[in-house]
């Protein structure tokens, strides 16, 4: 069984989250910040992570991916937020430019419908 | 690459198409910079044309020779200060008189290349009209931060409001689509989860209307002599269910009466604050301690906790808006970030001061000094 790395450091978001993915037929490791995500993929690899982006610091979503990427380059890593509608920054990983600083497959804005998530992971998976 | 847009404005075809030569393979980079600047060049025979061609497209750089067949490169550059198009001009003439140069450097040409020029002079040129430009854009992208302190309070606030109107949507989705079944009963803990965060957003409301008002003045102050022991007993007893809840001792030297001349509602709100933080951030069987004493000029009014305390760093920025201390112990403890601010606006309303000490996992000291008169 696949195992999904969420981290979210806002308890009933990652609860929502683990939910869905548990029901998609993953099985799930939570983490509550970056710091206890970092501490996860210390010891484990996920074979996906999702991840929050605003936790104890804004760009927290970025360096976990960013240490992600570093320790399990093939890991797909979904970076979950709702910051475009709060602060207008808008972050395309479609496209170069982000890219290139973003260690991110992909960037999903939060209120997700859970089919789409499940369409994404399977994507990232190749299933 | 970034590709910069080059308006090359000359009636000499020779000369555009040099320029065009130079430009199609030359890029420009930067010690500090990840990627190279690299150039398209537009063509114009005229002035007219010119201006027609900026008025339709966004250009980076225009070279602009004066000497054109109908109007002149000035009045280009003039008409480009007048819009005030984010662009550099450089100008490219072999009349280039004192009293033009002046006249053109007034009108915010950035430099001048005399004609005839070597690739070499028209490159060197290039690299530092390119570098101006980018420097020159990312001061006025860093003025434009700096004056959106405001925008960036709007922005943590929606995110503090967004957050849980996304938990209790998605709650009630899972229910909308009986995902866990038929039974009410098994949704429990969702429909209490999402109370819980209505409640939170209440809060931070009430928390918000507060901090408006003493902001913009406008909460009207009603000053009269208030026995400060009896709004400390009011106080505490609004915090008596969690402390509860947690099996916490609250401890309240309960003495004479304390009369002083103040806004009661300011008062309670600043106790209310204060007794709540320190049952909220304690640890379970802690205790609690409230001390007001008074002498001639000033009242002391001390709240100590047993709890989870804070080091250095978050003490620094403790009093700042929307600084919630986030870490593993206080992520099940929900607040709205205002209380502390608001705590420091009313006591700074008082003419009073509000001082800190704490040490992680032993607990905090708040005390407040307020002037009697």
């Amino acid at each position: 069984m696949k195992k999904i790395l969420l981290v979210d450091d806002d308890q009933d978001q990652l609860d929502q989250l683990k939910f869905h993915v548990e029901r998609f037929g993953f099985s799930t490791i939570t983490a509550g910040s970056q710091k206890e995500g970092e501490d996860v993929i210390s010891q484990t690899r996920p074979d996906l992570a999702i991840i929050d982006l605003m936790m104890e610091n804004q760009d927290s979503g970025f360096i976990l991916s960013y240490k992600i990427k570093n320790k399990y380059p093939d890991v797909p890593v979904i970076i979950v937020t709702a910051v475009t509608p709060e602060t207008g920054m808008r972050f395309s990983l479609e496209t170069g430019g982000d890219r290139h600083w973003i260690k991110a497959d992909k960037y999903i804005e939060k209120g997700i419908r859970p089919d789409q998530l499940h369409r994404e992971i399977n994507k990232l998976l190749k299933l | 690459m970034n590709t910069l847009k080059v308006l090359v404005v000359d009636d000499e075809p020779g000369i555009r198409m040099g320029i065009n030569r130079v430009l199609r393979n030359f890029t420009v980079d930067f010690p500090f910079l990840e990627e190279e600047f690299g150039f398209e060049t537009i063509d114009a025979e005229t002035g007219e044309q010119a201006l027609e061609i900026l008025d339709k497209q966004a250009v980076d750089i225009v070279l602009l020779d004066n000497k054109l067949p109908g109007i002149f490169g000035i009045e280009v550059l003039e008409y480009i200060r007048e819009k005030e198009f984010d662009l550099q001009v450089m100008m490219i003439t072999s009349y280039a008189s004192l009293d033009l140069a002046v006249k053109a450097t007034n009108n915010g040409a950035y430099n001048f290349v005399p004609k005839p020029f070597t690739p070499q002079e028209l490159k060197a040129a290039m690299e530092s009209i390119t570098k101006h430009l980018y420097l020159k854009r990312m001061t006025y992208k860093m003025k434009e931060e700096g004056k959106q302190l405001r925008f960036q309070f709007l922005s943590v606030l929606s995110h503090e409001l967004k957050s849980p109107i996304n938990a209790i949507e998605g709650y009630l989705r899972i229910m909308q689509d009986k995902q866990v079944g038929e039974n009410i009963d098994d949704y429990q803990n969702m429909i209490s989860r999402s109370l819980d965060r209505i409640k939170g957003m209440r809060t931070l409301i009430m928390d918000l209307l507060d901090l408006t008002r003493i902001e913009s003045g406008k909460k009207k102050r009603n000053i009269t002599r208030i026995d400060l022991c009896e709004t400390a007993r009011i106080a505490l007893h609004s915090v008596e269910p969690l402390a509860i809840q947690k099996s916490l001792k609250l401890h309240f030297e309960n003495g004479q009466p304390l009369y002083v001349r103040a806004d009661p509602t300011e008062m309670e709100i600043i106790l209310n604050n204060l007794l709540s933080n320190a049952v909220k951030y304690n640890r379970n069987e802690g205790e609690v301690f409230l001390r007001i004493k008074s002498n001639d000029n000033q009242v002391k009014v001390v709240v100590e906790d047993t709890g989870i305390g804070m080091n250095k760093d978050e003490l620094d920025k403790l009093f700042d808006e929307f600084v919630r201390i986030r870490n593993v112990k206080t992520k099940d403890i929900s607040g709205s970030g205002l209380g502390l601010s608001i705590v420091k606006k009313l006591v700074d309303l008082n003419h009073g001061s509000i001082e800190v000490d704490s040490q992680p996992d032993k607990g905090s000291v708040f005390t407040v000094t307020l002037p009697k008169s």
